[in-house]
């Protein structure tokens, strides 16, 4: 795409970075904004710039947050036995809209493949190990994606709290082959949440 | 079952091209680089999903474009199965039984099982065990579905198995809680594939001897070795001694992947003491032999293709196919051959119903009866 202004060009390239969007998509966009009123350009920029520099982590868990401890880590409601062990963010979105899970999360933020270079390190891993011994965890739930790589990562954690008493499983393998949990739907991953098989590394 | 339609698009030096093809025996005669081999490989694209000359699909497209289709219609059983193979430049390759699309390509192999005689079955002898290993594969994937998923998922922990000594090789630090899972699987894959393969061989070499045998004149003996390090007893432990020789080299030593499959003549190495003429016996044992096995396997006869064997093959291999052929051992069968005059010669002696293709640079005329 050749354009008559280095500032479209610019704009473009950086929109059509984001996942999923292309050249023609990211364009339409730049047009659309120049096309709108000044100020609703400026909000968006703002709250992108916002969202970047505010944000925070969950220092527990590895959720986004507002604070240092998420909502959901502060809750008295909510059950501290409990540990479910998610990949990324959006798994926690799916489980909290199935409205079955009460307990706690942990965000590893992936999962271990060796062949892109993700490794324990990568991950929130070792917080993990900490975690469950500095907090009165008694069941961990492993809700990650049902690849050889989430299998792994399941039984690698294992073994790294096997001296430890705590109960693991993992949810059951409703979720359909290629599904993140973000596309199964509320029921099944709430029954799934419910029936929950015991997990060992033996 | 048979392949009643073809359907070609920009399939590489064809533009559009329909044919219809009988279930007896679909002759393609014309000039070498016409084209005839091309209409092979569309078959086995349509039947294993894949080229079986070229495994880059971008090369596979006509000069200059930017997708290729391939559209069969198979007969079986009186109903007909439509098959969709489209591949398009930047995006993966899409497969559609009856115009629903696979997850997984690897889900069509074995639907349509299909056996091609070639030149290069020569390979099978010259080459590694890779080349005999891919062949045994791929007859065992075509009727077992559950074996090509032990073989990917193999394959798949192997590469990050591999990717994981690199990093302990490279970063000096070794966290063996973390190869435990790769071998743990590795190792009860490898059982499950080890124990398949043997079972194959047991079925598979009867059919090959039975073979050999008609084509050498029951002159020599010959054999079919399976060596694999699964068959120790301890393989665990076998598998586990390597550990430092497989950190230091970045790489498994212990495995299915290093099975062997070795052929001999007279307790002979077939490949350093076999004459020309007995190592394409046992290529074309090895090739029917496959033939016998799918078909017996899967109750259906798979479609035979035949590429330039009339050419290649001498009087002897010739004669046993040609009774072969005349006894109805197979089903529908497609041949290519450079001289017309010679297929209908050969082709004399078979009864079975034959229509004759010319292909003239990537175009294909019927003779019309
Ligand atoms: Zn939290």
């Amino acid at each position: 795409m050749e354009f008559s202004s280095k500032l479209i060009e610019t704009a473009v390239t950086e929109i059509s970075k984001l996942p999923g969007i292309g050249k023609k998509t990211a364009l339409r966009l730049a047009l659309h904004l120049l096309k709108s009123e000044q100020f609703q350009t400026e909000q968006l920029a703002n709250a992108l710039v916002k969202l970047r520099n505010e944000i925070v982590y969950c220092e527990k868990c590895f959720n986004i947050s507002d604070d240092n401890i998420c909502g959901i880590c502060s809750s008295i409601k909510r059950d501290k036995n409990i540990l479910c062990i998610v990949e990324d963010i959006r798994d926690i979105l799916a489980i909290e809209n199935t409205g079955q899970y009460t307990g706690l999360y942990h965000v590893l933020g992936g999962v271990i493949s060796p062949i892109e270079g993700v490794g324990p390190e990568q991950l929130n891993i070792s917080a993990l190990v900490q975690r469950v011994q500095t907090e009165p965890v008694k069941e961990i739930i492993f809700a990650l994606s049902p690849t050889m790589e989430g299998d792994t990562t399941t039984y690698y954690i294992s073994k790294k709290i096997k001296a430890l008493d705590i109960k693991t499983s993992s949810i059951a393998r409703g979720i359909p082959i290629g599904g993140d949990l973000e596309y199964t739907d509320e029921i099944t991953l709430g029954r799934s949440i419910l029936t929950r098989t015991n997990y060992t590394t033996e | 079952m048979y392949l009643r339609k073809l359907i070609l698009h920009n399939f590489k030096n064809y533009e559009e091209q329909h044919l219809d093809f009988i279930p007896g025996i679909n002759c393609l005669v014309g000039e070498n680089g016409a084209g005839k081999t091309n209409l092979l490989d569309a078959i086995h694209v349509l039947s294993l999903t894949k080229s079986a000359f070229n495994p880059v699909d971008s090369q596979n497209i006509r000069k200059g474009l930017g997708y290729y289709a391939v559209n069969g219609q198979f007969e079986t059983g009186g109903t007909t199965e439509e098959v969709i193979c489209g591949f398009q430049i930047g995006k993966s390759k899409s497969v559609k039984l009856n115009k629903v699309e696979y997850d997984k390509l690897s889900l069509h192999i074995g639907k349509f099982p299909l056996v091609l005689i070639a030149p290069n079955d020569s390979d099978l002898i010259r080459e590694g065990n890779e080349v005999r290993r891919k062949f045994l594969d791929g007859i065992i994937a075509q009727h077992d579905a559950a074996y090509l998923n032990d073989l990917i998922r193999y394959n798949h922990f192997l590469k990050q198995r591999n990717a994981l000594l690199k990093n302990f090789n490279e970063t000096r630090v070794r966290d063996l809680d973390l190869l435990f899972p790769y071998d743990k699987n590795l190792k009860e894959l490898a059982a499950a594939i080890y124990s398949k393969r043997v079972s194959f061989f047991n079925q598979f070499i009867p059919f090959f001897n039975q073979h050999y045998a008609h084509v050498s004149g029951n002159k020599e003996e010959v054999n079919i070795q399976y060596k694999s390090q699964v068959e120790d007893e301890d393989f665990p432990s076998l598998f586990h001694s390597f550990l430092e020789k497989d950190i230091y080299q970045q790489r498994t030593n212990a495995g299915i992947h290093k099975d062997e499959i070795v052929f001999e003549i007279e307790d002979m190495p077939l490949k350093k003491f076999g004459s020309q003429g007995q190592q394409k016996s046992f290529a074309i044992s090895l090739k029917l032999a496959q033939y016998d096995c799918l078909h017996a396997i899967m109750g259906k006869k798979p479609l035979l293709l035949l590429d330039d064997v009339f050419d290649k093959l001498d009087d002897l291999r010739i004669k046993h196919l040609l009774g072969l052929m005349a006894e109805n051992h197979f089903g529908q069968i497609f041949l290519t051959d450079a001289r017309p005059e010679r297929t209908a010669s050969l082709l004399e002696s078979v009864e079975t119903e034959k229509k004759i293709f010319n292909v003239i640079n990537g175009v294909v005329k019927v003779n019309e009866p």
